[in-house]
C-alpha cells in the first residue's frame, strides 16, 4: 500500500458538498485527523437536508437555514468551496482540477459527487421541472398554486410523493408511467396497489402503461403527448424518473464507474483491473458497494441513511490511513453492514423501510391490515431481508434486529 | 451532563433515533415519540448518532 504523502499541506479533497461530503469530514475529524480538509462542490448551498424538499419546500417557506445541517465544532475549520466544480482527476499525482484550471493537490480524495436527476429529450419549454436541489424545488414550488395542471412522469418515490404535496396544494395532478403500478419495483404489487388506491382517493389521475413522446407548447408549456396520441393539457411537467451519476469527472482514471462508483467494503474505490485504491474513497448515493448484511455484491443504494453511514466508514477507515499508526489494516478489515433505512410520506401514508426489499422472491403480510396500517416482509428463500410499514412505527423497530440476523444467512 | 431538544412540530416519529440511543428515545403505544429531555456525558456518542439519523433533522444537543 502506498504511504500518504510527506506533505502536511496537503489537504484531504472532499468532492460533493452534500450530506455525504459532511459525514466523512465529520467522521475524519473523529477518528483523529487534524490536518487540512477542502470540500469542493457545486451548489452554492452548503449541504442540507433533501427530504423535505418534495414536501415541505414545496408546501411552504422554507429556506436554506431551516433544511441546512448544523455544523459542528469539529468540522470548523474545514475550507468550503462551493460554487466550484472538480473537472478531472489525475491519481499517479495526486491531484484536482476544478474548472477555472486550478490544480488542487491532495492527500487523499473522497468521491461524493451523487448523483443528478434523469431529463427526457424534450423540447426546453418553462414549465419543466426536476426535483433533487434546494434550488430546484423552490422554483418548482412557484408554480404550484390551485389549479394548476402539474403532470408527473414517473412514479417512483419522488413521483408519489411531489403528487401527495401538488394535491395537497390544490393542483389538478396527473402521474403517467410505463409501470403497471406506482413504487412497484421496489416495494411489490401488494403495497404497490394499495399506495395507487390511497392516491387515487385523494384524487391524483394516474396513466400507467404510459410514456410520454413530446410537449406542447412555443416557449411556455401547454401539454404533453403520450405515446397513444392523447394530450394532457399541462401547465408544470416534474420529472421524477430516476438518476444519473456525476462521475463523469472520473474518466480516464481506470476508476470503476459502470454504475455509480465502485468501492469495497472500507469505501475504497477500486479500479477495472481490480486495484484498490488506499486514498480515494466512495461515499453516498454515487458509490456501488458491497454490503455484508446481505452477500458480497456491489449495489448502489440511494437511501437517506447511505450517505451518513458510508460517509462515517470511509471517514474513520481513511483516518486510520492517514495517522501512520498500525492501525489502518484492523479499520480497512472492520465488516460494513449499514441497515438500509428509508420513509415515504403520502397524504396519510406513512411508509417506512428497512432492509432491501428489492431482493426479495417471496412477500408477505406479517402484520395488521392492508388498508389500515400494516408490516409487510420481503423474502429470500426463507429469509428476512426487508420490512416496510404502512404506519405501525413501534411495532416495525423489532424487524431490524431479525433482518440483521437473517438476511446475511439467505445470501 | 447533555440538554437534549427536539422539535416536535418536525418529528415524524420514525423511531431511527430510538435505535441509536434507546436509553433517551422510545416510541410509545401510540407510535409516539418520548424522550429524555437530559442525559449523562456518557449518552453523548448515542445522541449525537440520533442527531445525524433523524429524517427529520428534530434532534440537536443543546451546548
Amino acid at each position: 500500500m502506498p504511504d500518504p504523502p510527506a506533505d502536511p499541506a496537503a489537504p484531504v479533497v472532499i468532492v460533493g458538498a452534500a450530506m455525504g461530503g459532511l459525514r466523512t469530514a465529520e467522521a475524519l475529524r473523529k477518528g483523529g485527523y487534524a490536518g487540512p480538509l477542502t470540500v469542493i462542490g457545486e451548489e452554492l448551498h452548503a449541504p442540507y437536508n433533501r427530504p423535505p424538499l418534495s414536501k415541505d419546500v414545496l408546501a411552504g417557506v422554507v429556506t436554506h437555514e431551516s433544511v441546512a445541517f448544523p455544523q459542528r465544532a469539529s468540522t470548523a475549520d474545514v475550507e468550503w468551496m462551493l460554487g466550484a466544480r472538480v473537472v478531472s482527476v489525475d491519481l499517479a499525482a495526486r491531484t484536482a482540477t476544478t474548472g477555472d484550471g486550478v490544480v488542487h493537490s491532495y492527500a487523499a480524495l473522497v468521491i461524493a459527487t451523487g448523483l443528478r436527476p434523469r431529463r427526457l429529450d424534450l423540447p426546453e419549454l418553462t414549465g419543466r421541472h426536476t426535483v433533487r436541489t434546494l434550488d430546484d424545488a423552490m422554483a418548482l414550488r412557484d408554480e404550484l398554486v390551485p389549479e394548476a395542471r402539474v403532470v408527473i412522469i414517473g412514479s417512483g418515490f419522488i413521483g408519489c410523493e411531489v403528487a401527495a404535496t401538488a394535491r395537497k396544494l390544490g393542483c389538478e395532478v396527473t402521474v403517467v408511467s410505463p409501470s403497471a403500478l406506482p413504487i412497484l419495483r421496489p416495494l411489490g404489487s401488494l403495497l404497490a396497489a394499495e399506495i395507487l388506491a390511497r392516491q387515487e382517493a385523494h384524487g391524483v389521475a394516474f396513466r400507467l402503461g404510459h410514456t410520454v413522446t413530446g410537449l406542447v407548447g412555443a416557449s411556455r408549456l401547454e401539454g404533453v403527448v403520450l405515446d397513444d396520441g392523447g394530450v394532457l393539457p399541462a401547465d408544470v411537467l416534474i420529472e421524477a424518473i430516476g438518476s444519473d451519476c456525476n462521475s463523469e469527472w472520473l474518466a480516464g482514471t481506470g476508476i470503476d464507474c459502470s454504475d455509480g462508483v465502485l468501492a469495497d467494503g472500507a469505501m475504497r474505490a477500486v479500479s477495472t483491473d481490480g486495484t484498490v485504491h488506499d486514498d480515494v474513497y466512495v461515499v453516498g448515493d454515487i458509490a456501488r458497494f458491497p454490503n455484508a448484511m446481505f452477500d458480497d455484491a456491489a449495489r448502489r443504494v440511494e437511501h437517506w441513511n447511505i450517505p451518513t453511514d458510508t460517509g462515517k466508514r470511509a471517514g474513520a477507515v481513511l483516518a486510520a490511513w492517514l495517522a501512520r499508526d498500525g492501525s489502518y489494516p484492523a479499520a480497512a478489515a472492520a465488516p460494513f453492514a449499514p441497515m438500509p433505512a428509508f420513509w415515504s410520506n403520502q397524504f396519510e401514508v406513512a411508509l417506512q423501510a428497512y432492509g432491501l426489499p428489492g431482493l426479495a422472491d417471496d412477500i408477505r403480510l406479517l402484520e395488521g391490515s392492508l388498508s389500515s396500517e400494516a408490516i409487510v416482509g420481503y423474502y429470500r428463500g426463507e429469509h428476512l431481508v426487508g420490512v416496510v410499514g404502512l404506519g405501525m412505527k413501534a411495532a416495525l423497530l423489532p424487524y431490524r434486529k431479525v433482518i440483521a440476523e437473517s438476511a446475511a444467512a439467505a445470501s | 451532563m447533555i440538554k437534549i431538544e427536539v422539535d416536535m412540530a418536525q418529528c415524524q416519529h420514525y423511531g431511527q433515533c430510538v435505535f441509536e440511543a434507546p436509553n433517551i428515545f422510545k416510541l410509545n403505544d401510540d407510535d409516539k415519540l418520548e424522550y429524555l429531555a437530559t442525559a449523562d456525558d456518557s449518552e453523548r456518542d448515542n445522541v449525537e448518532s440520533a442527531v445525524d439519523v433523524c429524517p427529520m433533522q428534530a434532534i440537536r444537543i443543546v451546548e
